[in-house]
């Protein structure tokens, strides 16, 4: 069924339901097409039965194709898998296979996402597969390359600086990398789990915010837009756009941050100190409005404790024209300067290619090529209203990536000039509302267009408009593998360099 | 190009917040609430029903800024009579420090009876931290890494983070700790050479916060070592971790 809302909500019993081998040739049907994307696969167990939903959004025609398949499982499914043919849907198996134990014959890389290392994911599996699946014990199953002077380096999980943690193994061929592989799973802290067990509706925005600390507005945006769905809500015209200042607000304060933070890693300390600084001065700015610097408690559903107002509307214009001279005067000292372009470019390249067969969304898409911006191909809130167009370089390098959080800053800056001008914000406060009655037997799906990509929530209710499933997806999820490719053939000093360039995010790829 | 850089440096000017410990957050901040001595029963019912993470208790009425995940539900709930002031001093060595009692406006601060003799001899002039992030949401581990830059300037005082815990006098904690990370945060800190300080930065660390009872999570490590020092926030401010740092190993 074809779908042209975002976010969307359709009766359960309204969801295509195809045999496996239907659902199989429908989905490689779609996948042929370059301008489609998966944005979730996943299984929610419902009775006795495992019944998967795959959605799939074409960027193009502005729509969502949303089908799904049903497995009785005991006994243990057993299933053709659909990496063979489109490596982008490997995580998407390799998590259901965690999960609920389903075998996908024919997956190439069939190992734990999350639950390694630890008895509590065994017992998890063993609970609710009543098997372990002979790829998930422990060790973990490396790749590994032999040969005369191959060897393997491994970092983490702990980092050298202050960062999350997670495990990276290169297997080297003197300075040149051939192969890494990262490890991750380390910060999980049962997410999903939890928005089922803390049910109120604070406590739900509370976790949402939490999900990934750096992305707090667009985790809580997707999740506010999601229960708003779930319960017929649509809201303000105001409110949506404070919801997008929220939301711009946030990736620029980011991509200062990580422009300051790629010129720590080349040694160029000018470029850093100048953007940290104003990051702080962007950073600030949101609390101001909210009171806590990373937007924590801005975005809820129904409604908003910090309503905009025209003292802070005044404070903010002023504040981003000093912030956009200011960034515009050192990102064209960075730019122009030789030393800056030759650790910039050719470093850690992508192809369109690559970026598209792993399924790479936002930032890490864009920068090597691939259009693909839900602000863009599948509007939210007050995107709605507005014909976006994003910013798609095709170097794929480093420089790409630093130049694209350049650009982005600055249309984002505009963005919210525009947004803010001619418009009346002088309304009735409308509070969050946390009482919400959901609709029944239902299956949601929301999606916003976060700083580093397409974040998605979905959530399954039951009869009596319980949420009995959870899902989300950061998009950290795909991108992970574009940081792996991004190194190969490089030296290996410059990972460092390569890994601040997508700035990836660790508690929300682990949950 | 030499003009330029002269441009943006004098565009940029002084950045570093001069005086750490008397320089103040503007009014907005959630920092230390105060709780209205007349607070009705029907407002105290509805901040403990509306708080999400059981830091507000009735029977005297408390709240725990260990457990508070700083949303201000409460505040809006309670009509105001729950406030949280600018007030970023929220740093304490004793966990009672952090239960709020109504009525009560009293800053936050070290009990100096209970610090360690030699956090102060061995650190008193120079303390290198290695940061352990189990499960932290990188907020505060974002706030650490300011604490540091170029507006905070934690260097100032000898306060800096490590790579190698074998370089580091104390482990500067932050998140639930996931399962996942309870070994490896086991490892970090027995490679620590002694004596060595444990702080907790944020509200995930000190109690789990929102994460509280995830079956993913292991409360192990801060129930087997005593924490030095409790950095409350969502996520801490650097100015509240610095101060923290600074009155724990006395500074002036």
């Amino acid at each position: 069924m074809t779908i042209n809302t975002n976010p969307f909500i359709v009766p359960l019993a309204d969801i295509p339901l195809f045999d496996y081998p239907e659902f199989f040739a429908k989905v490689n049907e779609l996948m042929a097409d370059e301008g489609c994307h998966c944005v979730t696969y996943h299984a929610v167990p419902l009775g006795a039965a495992l019944r998967f939903f795959c959605c799939i959004a074409t960027d193009h025609k502005k729509d969502f194709v949303l089908l799904s398949h049903e497995q009785a499982a005991p006994p243990i499914p057993v299933l053709d898998s659909l990496t063979v043919s489109h490596p982008s849907f490997h995580l998407y198996e390799r998590e259901i296979s965690e999960l609920y134990g389903v075998e996908f014959t024919g997956h190439p890389w069939l190992k734990p996402v999350r639950l390694h290392n630890q008895e509590a994911g065994s017992r998890k599996q063993k609970a609710e597969s009543g098997i372990i699946h002979p790829a998930f014990r422990i060790p973990y199953p490396f790749f590994s390359i032999e040969g005369e002077g191959i060897h393997e380096v491994g970092v983490g999980p702990i980092h050298a600086g202050i960062i999350e943690p997670g495990y990276f193994r290169f297997s080297c061929n003197g300075e040149k990398v051939l192969h890494l592989e990262i490890q991750l799973g380390f910060q999980h802290r049962g997410m999903e789990a939890l928005f089922l067990e803390k049910n109120t509706g604070i406590q739900r925005a509370v976790l949402a915010e939490s999900i990934a600390g750096d992305t707090a507005a667009g985790h809580s945006l997707t999740h506010a837009q999601l229960l708003e769905t779930l319960a017929g809500i649509t809201p303000v015209k105001a409110l949506q756009i404070e919801r997008i200042i929220a939301l711009e607000l946030e990736r620029i304060a980011v991509h200062i941050g990580d422009t300051a933070a790629l010129c720590t890693d080349i040694g160029y300390q000018f470029g850093q100190v100048v953007n940290e600084a104003l990051r702080t001065i962007v950073i600030n700015t949101t609390q101001s409005w909210c009171g806590n610097r990373f937007g924590k408690g801005l975005v809820r559903t129904g409604g908003s404790h910090y309503p905009l107002g025209g003292g802070f509307i005044k404070l903010l214009l002023l504040n981003l024209k000093e912030v956009e001279e200011r960034y515009l005067q050192i990102t064209h000292e960075m730019f122009t300067n030789p030393s800056v372009l030759s650790r910039f470019e050719g470093i850690g390249k992508v192809s369109a290619r690559q970026a598209g067969m792993i399924g790479a969304v936002g930032m890490a898409a864009r920068s090597s090529g691939v259009k693909r911006d839900i602000r863009w191909s599948h509007p939210f809130q007050a995107f709605t209203d507005i014909v976006y167009e994003p910013v798609t370089l095709h170097q794929g390098d480093v420089w790409a990536r630093a130049m694209l959080r350049k650009q982005e800053v600055e249309k984002s800056i505009l963005l919210i000039r525009d947004l803010l001008t001619g418009k009346d914000f002088e309304r009735e406060p409308a509070r969050p509302v946390y009482e919400l009655n959901l609709r029944p037997s239902s299956f949601a799906l929301s999606l916003a267009e976060g700083w580093r990509g397409e974040i998605m929530h979905s959530a399954v209710t039951d009869p009596h408009g319980k949420i009995i499933h959870y899902k989300i997806k950061d998009p950290s999820f795909h991108n992970w593998m574009a940081l792996a490719l991004a190194v190969r053939n490089q030296e290996i000093s410059d990972f460092p360099l390569c890994n601040k360039s997508y700035n990836l995010s660790y508690c929300g790829h682990d949950l | 190009m030499a003009l330029s850089i002269i441009r943006i440096f004098r565009r940029h000017g002084r950045q570093y917040v001069k005086d750490l410990r008397k320089s103040f957050i503007a009014e907005g901040f959630r920092g230390r609430p105060v709780i209205s001595s007349d607070i009705t029963p029907d407002e105290e019912k509805s901040a403990v029903n509306v708080c999400p993470v059981g830091a507000i208790i009735s029977g005297p009425f408390t709240l725990d800024l260990g457990r508070c995940e700083f949303c201000m539900e409460c505040s809006f709930a309670s009509a105001g009579k729950i406030r949280f002031t600018n007030d970023h001093r929220l740093a304490t060595n004793n966990r009672e420090n952090l239960i709020i009692k109504a009525g009560e406006d009293i800053p936050i601060t070290i009990d100096q009876a209970k610090v360690r003799k030699e956090i102060r001899s061995y650190f008193g002039h120079a303390l290198k931290l290695r940061q352990v992030s189990a499960g932290g949401d990188n907020s505060a581990e974002m706030e650490l890494n300011a604490a540091g830059n170029v507006n905070f300037d934690m260097g100032r005082y000898g306060i800096e983070f490590v790579a190698s815990p074998r370089h580091a006098d104390g482990i500067v904690l932050t998140g639930p700790i996931s399962g996942n990370m309870a070994e490896a945060l086991q490892i970090c800190y027995d490679a620590i050479p002694t004596p060595k300080i444990v702080v907790l930065a944020g509200t995930a660390a000190i109690s789990g916060g929102i994460f509280e009872n995830s079956r993913q999570t292991n409360r192990n490590f801060p129930e087997t070592f005593r924490p030095d020092l409790y950095v409350p926030g969502n996520p801490p401010h650097p100015l509240t971790f610095i101060n923290g740092i600074l009155d724990l190993t006395g500074r002036k």
